[in-house]
């Protein structure tokens, strides 16, 4: 259970001063310089220290992504690029960073620049973030004004903070492809190596980091990697913005400690599952692209990278999606096969005709009107996109299906068996579709 | 150096290798749809996946990785490939699937049949049986132009034909809209495309997706016989295969030469075929008051013996048009030396080019594969894109891989790539050659050079002048040093360099292309023979009796009074040297059609009727005796250089009389000899790039 004092974002729900006023009330801008001061391998220790990992969706350490960044300048520029391009389904994290507390990030921008010697960050923000965007563009000419940042400014580093905006691509959240889009191509990932570190960014090297990530550094930095460490559990250390949607009695975004178990989240945070704990079906625990969790295996879990990878899933965004046992399954992971269909870039083929297939098999097995071996073909082509791709979406669009038939298995067949039933002596089934 | 190991194999390799060219070092086949050489890597199809050790644990696309990307094992052991795992064949059939699901199964019906990468690949990597039972995906044709059918339900995304087109060709007409499975390559606006290579892109299309337009359901390609050939249409020599059936060109394809054409032909190269089957010369004609009558070969030689019987000799006069071939020219030389008279000629009215002045005077000394290492070219009077589109390719490439200089004199026109603009006629030259003009310090900062001439720069009142400029250029600029001439000329007729090189110009006292024009409009030409010259001004000959040899009926047959029905290049076993000096030889695809005959052939035959017999009578005699007098055409396919002191000589003091625009002589890319001028195809691209036609669909 996180206390209030180890809270980072402290007006998540606005109910404060957004801007440069309130974020110094609250703590943001405070000895900005002595950290900058003690120099790029400090800094990059310490977050390493701190163990914070990625809080993008893949986890990964995020001062070891910054250690990556070449130790000497061979006078290319070095870049941060900020992803605030949050797509994904259930995900509303960033979204509040950016209208609430939008100087967290930019101060973590700072620090994080220097940390990888960049001069510049672009923060690129996802097309449908209109007043998001507004309010960010505010905040960072407020820090502008006061010469937190900016060419000459009262930290002794020269930065630069752009702010970008997209165009409501989901695969624009895919950091190359991200990338591509900044330097206003047509969003298509790149295929890796070289990583962005090594020519990123018009060909420099780049870090691209999530909004999360870069915003809580400040604070980290500010009360010592040891006190971030010793949140969390091992490995899995500090807090983080969860949000739960579905079928729970208050949805809401809030900031907990990592690790703690989903029945404590949803009690303490959400007033409980609609109908009550009987009444759970299953939890999709870190946003649409990771496989679903059956109810009853998830209420005990720790909600961080290792315990929801133990029950077969993973923490991802930590956009928690809760089912109860209205919800129609089946139809609930098509519908986003449908939404990885829509945002397949259509650069590399298993992606763009798997995500095609997989739709039209679920739209079918949510009718019934499918064979049962079916439904191991349907695993087979997840397994054939899987890890086939350039990019991570075709995984992403292959997980919730896998999640679907390994937990959900009998619910498929019931649905097949149901609609045979109705056939008539000679095979034919009136159709569902024509009704 | 780097070493891996390709299936257990140890091998060592460059470190810039990827891994599919270590594959192929170690002897590994790996299948591919988007991957080219010549063009970028898209690594999107994901068929030429390989599994590693010393990488991510993931199938990877070995097009994309670099040999480099992999890491040694923790003893230091070399990393590891493997590309005939379980694990890759079953990341290959399902490619292979995914690529197949949405694929329209109408190869019968589809003109890629029997020589489709798809078909191939899926017999060899390919599952046997469907999994899929949903509808197919059908795309909507795209309208491309004249030239380029689409079938785009059949298009498997691999964005070849993109990069092409953005790359090579230079016109970014050709991307993907939409997302996912709706993602289509289209022309935008549905346009006709504009590039001269456009062709190309249906022999990168992997599928039957691109193909041939005008060559639509006419053949299948196991019913092709393939003759290897040179192509003439430009003074390249670009290599191609000429695909027949029966006695008819069905289409023509281009070959791999790294020197000359990579593997890319002009459109005008691979769509010119219909031209060889229409107005075509099949029988002598003589004119009998005011119309050709066909007659019998006999005839025809009588007509002309009787015009010679009491000619003389200084009043008989000889013009080579584009398309002849050494063989042919030496022959018609042979029998004017017979005849006594000086007055031959292979170069366009007003050429200051000069075989005296040495070899180097008029090849394109840096040769063509030497564009490449140039690192600031000057263009004079040329528009490359037009008079050769392929080696304007060339300048493109070396333009994209990195800092190369460009500059042009004469008409300003968007070549496909960034140049400075430097004035449109000799003042600027002047300047040049006198260090005035900010170019000149590029050219003399760079290391190697290049000055390209134009055939519009080297005809013309002063063109003495603007060659004696233009290699005081090359002089001053340096780009005459050791191992590096960047002295060249860019012609535009196929014969051209040929003809220089056995001296096919007017003897002592004998009157060049503009004199015997000028004699002719005077009456002071009693005869004139035209080999296939077409491009002369025709109204300009007067009341010379005109005996015209050549394969179609263009300009010179309507103005001859005889004519002698010859072979194109296609129907004749023929040496070309290329304007760097190349010696090549086409090859018979086919026989003329008729009673037409090989041209060097009629003028033996004629010979002996003109009672001063020819001392060949076989093609491989004629080789002998032309070989021994030029032995380095005998070297077939090799380059002899020419001299870097013949340009010396050339920068001379110049004076020049006039100064005027260097203009390009090729208005129109589609229409520069006869057999284009034949072809509905080409006309119809030239309709469509001059305006006058508006897209068909």
């Amino acid at each position: 259970m996180l206390s209030d004092q180890d809270r980072i974002f402290t007006n998540l729900y606005g109910q404060n001063d957004w801007g440069l006023e309130g974020a110094r009330k609250r703590g943001s801008w405070h000895g900005t310089k002595d950290l900058l001061d003690k120099g790029r391998d400090w800094l990059t220790n310490e977050v390493k220290a701190s163990g914070l990992r990625g809080r993008g969706g893949a986890g990964f350490s995020t001062g070891l992504k910054w250690s990556f960044m070449p130790k000497v300048n061979d006078g290319r520029p070095h870049y941060l690029v900020v992803n605030a391009d949050e797509s994904e389904p259930g995900t509303c994290k960033d979204r509040e960073i950016l209208r609430h507390d939008p100087h967290h990030l930019i101060e973590g921008c700072l620090i994080a620049g220097r940390a990888m010697d960049a001069h510049a960050a672009y923060i690129y923000v996802r097309g449908e973030f209109m007043r998001e965007r507004h309010r960010l563009e505010a905040a960072v000419q407020q820090a502008y004004d006061a010469r937190l940042i900016g060419k000459n400014n009262i930290h002794g580093w020269d930065f630069d903070v752009i702010v970008h905006h997209g165009a409501g691509a989901y695969i624009c959240g895919e950091e190359t492809a991200l990338l591509e889009s900044l330097e206003g191509k047509k969003g298509q990932p790149r295929l890796k190596p070289p990583f962005p570190a090594g020519m990123g960014l018009y060909g420099c090297p780049t870090t691209v980091n999530n909004v999360e990530s870069i915003a809580v550094v400040p604070e980290i930095l500010r009360r010592g990697a040891a006190w971030f460490a010793g949140l969390g559990r091992e490995n899995n250390t500090g807090t983080k913005l969860f949000c739960v949607s579905g079928h729970v009695n208050q949805p809401a975004t809030f900031e907990e400690e990592m690790g703690t178990p989903f029945e404590t989240l949803i009690e303490k945070h959400c007033g409980g599952i609609r109908g009550g704990w009987d009444n759970l079906l299953a939890v999709i625990p870190g946003g649409s692209s990771v496989p679903c969790v059956p109810g009853e295996t998830i209420r005990s879990a720790h909600m961080d990278f290792d315990g929801l990878r133990e029950v077969g899933s993973s923490l991802g965004t930590a956009a928690v999606i809760v089912m109860d046992k209205s919800t129609d399954i089946i139809k609930a992971i098509w519908r986003l096969s449908a939404f990885y269909k829509h945002e397949s870039c259509g650069q590399c083929t298993p992606c763009r005709e798997g995500t095609g297939w997989m739709m039209r098999v679920m739209e079918r097995m949510v009718r019934g009107e499918a064979q049962k071996r079916e439904i191991d073909m349907l695993f087979a082509v997840t397994k054939q996109v899987e890890g086939h791709t350039i990019c991570a979406l075709g995984d992403a669009a292959a997980w919730p299906i896998q999640g679907l038939i390994k937990n959900f298995r009998h619910v498929i067949e019931e649905r097949i068996d149901a609609y045979t039933y109705k056939s008539t002596s000679d095979g034919a089934v009136p159709s569902v579709a024509a009704e | 150096m780097a070493q891996i190991k390709v299936d257990g194999e140890l091998i060592e390799v460059p470190d810039h290798f990827t891994l599919m060219q270590a594959a192929e070092a170690a002897g590994a086949e790996i299948p591919r749809f988007c991957y080219h050489e010549r063009l970028s890597v898209a690594g999107n199809c994901r068929m030429c996946l390989v599994e590693v050790k010393g990488g991510p644990p993931k199938p990877q696309a070995s097009c994309a990785m670099s040999v480099r990307d992999l890491r040694p094992g923790p003893n230091g052991e070399p990393p590891e490939m493997f590309t005939n795992t379980p694990m890759v064949k079953k990341a290959r059939e399902g490619v292979m699937e995914f690529l197949l699901i949405n694929h329209p199964l109408d190869c019968p019906i589809c003109d890629q049949g029997g020589e489709c990468d798809l078909q191939d690949q899926a017999m060899a990597y390919g599952v046997d049986s469907s999994r899929f039972w949903e509808n197919k995906r059908a795309v909507e044709d795209k309208y491309m132009g004249p030239l380029v059918k689409t079938v785009m339900t059949r298009c498997i995304q691999c964005t070849r034909c993109v990069r092409f087109i953005t790359e090579v060709g230079g016109t970014a007409e050709l991307g993907a809209t939409g997302r996912g499975e709706d993602m289509e390559i289209t022309t935008y606006l549905e346009k006709a495309l504009t590039s001269e290579l456009q062709g190309n892109v249906i022999d990168l299309c992997p599928v039957g997706a691109l193909t041939s337009k005008p060559y639509a359901f006419q053949a299948r390609p196991w019913e092709l016989n393939k003759t290897e050939s040179i192509d003439v249409m430009d003074a390249i020599g670009s290599n191609i295969r000429v695909d027949a059936r029966g006695k008819e060109v069905m289409r023509i394809l281009p070959r791999i030469h790294e020197g000359v054409n990579e593997e890319w032909i002009s459109d005008k190269t691979r769509f010119v075929w219909d031209g060889l089957r229409t107005q075509r010369l099949d029988r002598p004609y003589v004119r009998k008051g005011r119309k050709l009558q066909a007659v019998n070969w006999g005839e025809a030689f009588a007509a002309i013996a009787a015009l010679l019987k009491d000619a003389d000799p200084k009043r008989i006069g000889a013009i080579a048009g584009d398309l002849a071939g050494v063989e042919e020219l030496y022959a018609l030389k042979a029998l004017m030396t017979g005849l006594g008279s000086p007055n031959i000629d292979a170069r366009p009215a007003g050429s200051a080019l000069d075989p005296k002045k040495g070899r180097a005077s008029y090849l394109f000394n840096p040769t063509i594969a030497g564009i490449e290492q140039a690192d600031a070219i000057l263009i004079i009077g040329a528009n490359p894109r037009r008079e050769a589109s392929v080696l304007n390719a060339r300048i493109r490439k070396a333009w994209r891989a990195g800092d190369v200089a460009i500059g042009l004199v004469g008409e300003a026109a968007d070549l496909t790539y960034d140049y400075a603009y430097l004035g449109a006629g000799i003042d600027t030259l002047v300047d040049l050659a006198a260090g005035r003009n900010d170019f000149a310090k590029v050219l003399a900062a760079a290391e190697r050079p290049m000055i390209i001439l134009g055939e519009g720069a080297v005809t013309g009142a002063s063109a003495k002048d603007v060659l004696a400029l233009a290699a005081q250029v090359a002089v001053s600029a340096g780009a005459l040093a050791e191992g590096w001439n960047g002295f060249a000329v860019l012609h535009n007729g196929a014969s051209r360099v040929g003809a220089l090189d056995i001296g096919f110009v007017p003897g002592r006292g004998g009157l060049d292309t503009a004199g015997m024009i000028k004699a002719a409009g005077s009456g002071k030409l009693d005869v004139l023979f035209v080999l296939g010259a077409d491009e002369i001004e025709m109204a300009g000959l007067g009341d010379t009796q005109v005996i015209y040899i050549g394969s179609h009926g263009d300009r010179g047959a309507h103005r001859a009074d005889v004519i002698l029905p010859g072979a194109a290049y296609t129907e004749k076993s023929a040496t070309y040297v290329n304007t760097e000096g190349r010696v090549q030889m086409t090859n018979r695809a086919v026989f003329p059609p008729g009673e037409a005959k090989e041209d060097w052939a009629i003028f033996r035959a004629l010979s002996g009727v003109l009672g001063a017999a020819l001392p060949f009578d076989s093609l491989s005699g004629l080789r002998a005796e032309l070989y021994g007098r030029h032995p380095h055409l005998s070297r077939i396919d090799a380059i002899e250089p020419g001299k870097a002191a013949d340009i010396r000589a050339l920068a001379g003091d110049t004076a020049p009389k006039a100064s005027y625009g260097l203009v390009s002589p090729v208005a129109d890319f589609y229409l520069t000899n006869p057999i284009a001028r034949a072809s509905a195809v080409m006309a119809e691209c030239s309709q469509m790039m001059s305006g006058l036609k508006e897209a068909a669909e």
